[in-house]
């Protein structure tokens, strides 16, 4: 195992810090370490440093500066913009409308907002894991406040008609929230051409440091805060700034969209053959999520009679990194929310396997997973031929 | 998490398969919960001289099947109902907190098969 070369297609769980990320950062350790609430050189050299960042994070994805809040990672975000809102309407609108694929950061926020007393709908997907628009116009009601829908898919990589759906939002006054963890970095985010009002950003999805993300608030928007403290971040996210991380944060969103465009093609490119390769080699196998309108580096298959984690555990001792959509405890499986949302039958949805693609992938690796998969794809139906049950 | 020997046996499983003239099979799961397991003993003058198994499921499914046809294996019958969750689990070297209840499931599956083989006698 020392000795095996390992490969990591795992990158929608976590990315390595890019060396141009961590040469911004370490200074900010050491040398500039000072709090940027501090008026002396030391504050003011971090207090410059933010600044900076905000701005570089606010230029990325179309914003102005001041729109943007630093938080610790995507999921602060996404709960400071529904619980923000919700606080904020207290004893007026109540009611949000969510997808039932949303990442457990938004479901169990929301989940949270219920037992508060509020009000939640959760539209469903189709097959191919796509919001119905019909669904999200018909879910709006008189006391209905915000629509939250995530960008991207964490797990099938869809990609949601967040702009259609902000369409909607603006009809009915309503706030849009959208969680582009997953985007940010693999396809072209714009806060306007989206039409959000707010929209969650991760760093260590993009090459960045753990530990810190952002909140994009569209200017005019005020949210109550999650947590108390210093009037840092317009209020709305006291503690003193994550200096380090927040230059790594806007480090690594700019070398994210500078290599935008260079990288979708290379793991588009790497995607595809990933899917074709898997579909010429191996039988009863389905792609989960859309077939294009999903992001770049996104391949979640499911292999009929094999079970995700066992599939998980021979990748792993074969060197490959990859994650998977079942669990197991207590004599049971469990497979994820989203794939039980898109129905997929119940021979496929145990042996589910998410393959998301980094920059540093190449194609020999792509070829190298492919023949693994057949070897070990076979190998654990010959274990369990559930035809012979 | 898991340890060597589950991971061993996991990779390595013995007694995969099918015995056509089974003198007993059990099946335990379903693959719409997850997790099937189907033992098939074959007895002679009431020891288990064959226990093959094959099982759609996580590691731990696996492993344990592949553990309890070794423990049952030229065992007599009482011996191979006697064989506790927790015989199977300290031959593994131990399982991960929550997984243990796992470890029966193969355990159930062998019991059935036995049931299965002393129905047919009667």
């Amino acid at each position: 195992m020392d000795s095996m070369k390992r490969i990591y297609m795992d990158h929608s769980a976590t990315t390595a810090v890019d060396p141009l990320v961590m040469d911004a950062m370490l200074p900010y350790f050491t040398e500039r370490f000072g709090n940027a609430s501090s008026l002396h050189s030391f504050g003011q050299e971090a207090a410059e440093a933010l600044s900076d960042s905000r701005s570089m994070v606010a230029e990325s994805i179309g914003a102005r500066e001041e729109e943007i809040i630093f938080t610790s990672g995507g999921t602060e975000s996404d709960n400071i913009a529904l619980q923000g809102v919700l606080s904020r309407e207290a004893g007026k609108r109540q009611h949000i409308i969510t997808s039932v694929i949303e990442h457990p950061a938004v479901l169990n926020t929301c989940s949270f907002l219920e037992s508060a007393g509020h009000e939640v709908t959760y539209v469903p997907v189709n097959s191919e894991g796509i919001v119905d628009l019909g669904e999200v116009e018909r879910a709006v009601r008189d006391n209905t406040v915000l629509i939250s829908i995530m960008h991207a898919n964490n797990e099938i990589g869809t990609i949601q008609p967040v702009k259609e759906i902000a369409g909607i939002a603006k009809e009915n006054d309503l706030y849009l929230h959208t969680d582009a963890v997953q985007s940010v970095g693999k396809i072209p985010v714009d806060v306007n051409g989206l039409g959000v009002d707010m929209l969650s950003i991760s760093s260590h999805k993009i090459h960045g440091p753990k530990g810190i993300g952002a909140l994009y608030v569209r200017e005019g928007i005020t949210l109550d805060p999650v947590i108390f403290g210093g009037g840092h971040e317009r209020g709305l996210r006291p503690g003193t700034e994550n200096i380090p991380g927040i230059v790594g944060l806007a480090k690594a969103v700019s070398l994210a969209r500078e290599r935008l465009g260079a990288d979708s093609a290379h793991m588009g490119k790497l995607r595809d053959s990933l899917i074709s390769n898997v579909f010429g080699t191996i039988s009863d196998v389905r792609l989960n999520g859309h077939p294009k309108q999903r992001l770049p580096n996104n391949a979640n298959f499911s292999f009929k009679h094999v079970e995700g984690e066992s599939l998980l555990m021979m990748l792993d001792m074969a060197g490959i990194a990859v994650s998977t959509g079942s669990a197991c405890s207590s004599r049971s499986l469990h497979s994820s929310h989203v794939l039980t949302s898109i129905g997929l039958e119940p021979d496929y949805i145990h042996g589910s396997v998410r393959v998301s693609l980094g920059r540093e992938n190449t194609m020999d690796e792509v070829d190298h997973l492919t023949g693994v998969l057949q070897e070990t794809v076979a190998k654990l139906r010959q274990i369990s031929s559930p035809g012979q049950c | 998490m898991y340890s060597r020997k589950t991971i061993e046996e996991f990779t390595n499983p013995k007694n995969v398969g099918v015995i056509e003239d089974a003198d007993g099979v059990g099946e335990v799961g379903s693959t719409v919960d997850g997790d099937v397991i189907t033992m098939y003993v074959k007895v002679n003058d009431n020891v288990l001289t064959d226990v093959k198994f094959k099982t759609f499921g996580c590691v731990v499914a696996i492993s344990t099947s592949t553990m309890v046809t070794q423990l049952a294996k030229g065992k007599t019958i009482d011996q191979a109902l006697a064989i506790s969750n927790e015989d199977v689990q300290e031959a593994l070297g131990g399982l991960p907190e929550g997984k243990g209840k796992c470890s029966g499931f193969a355990l159930d599956a062998l019991r059935k098969a036995i049931e299965d083989f002393r129905n047919k006698q009667h």
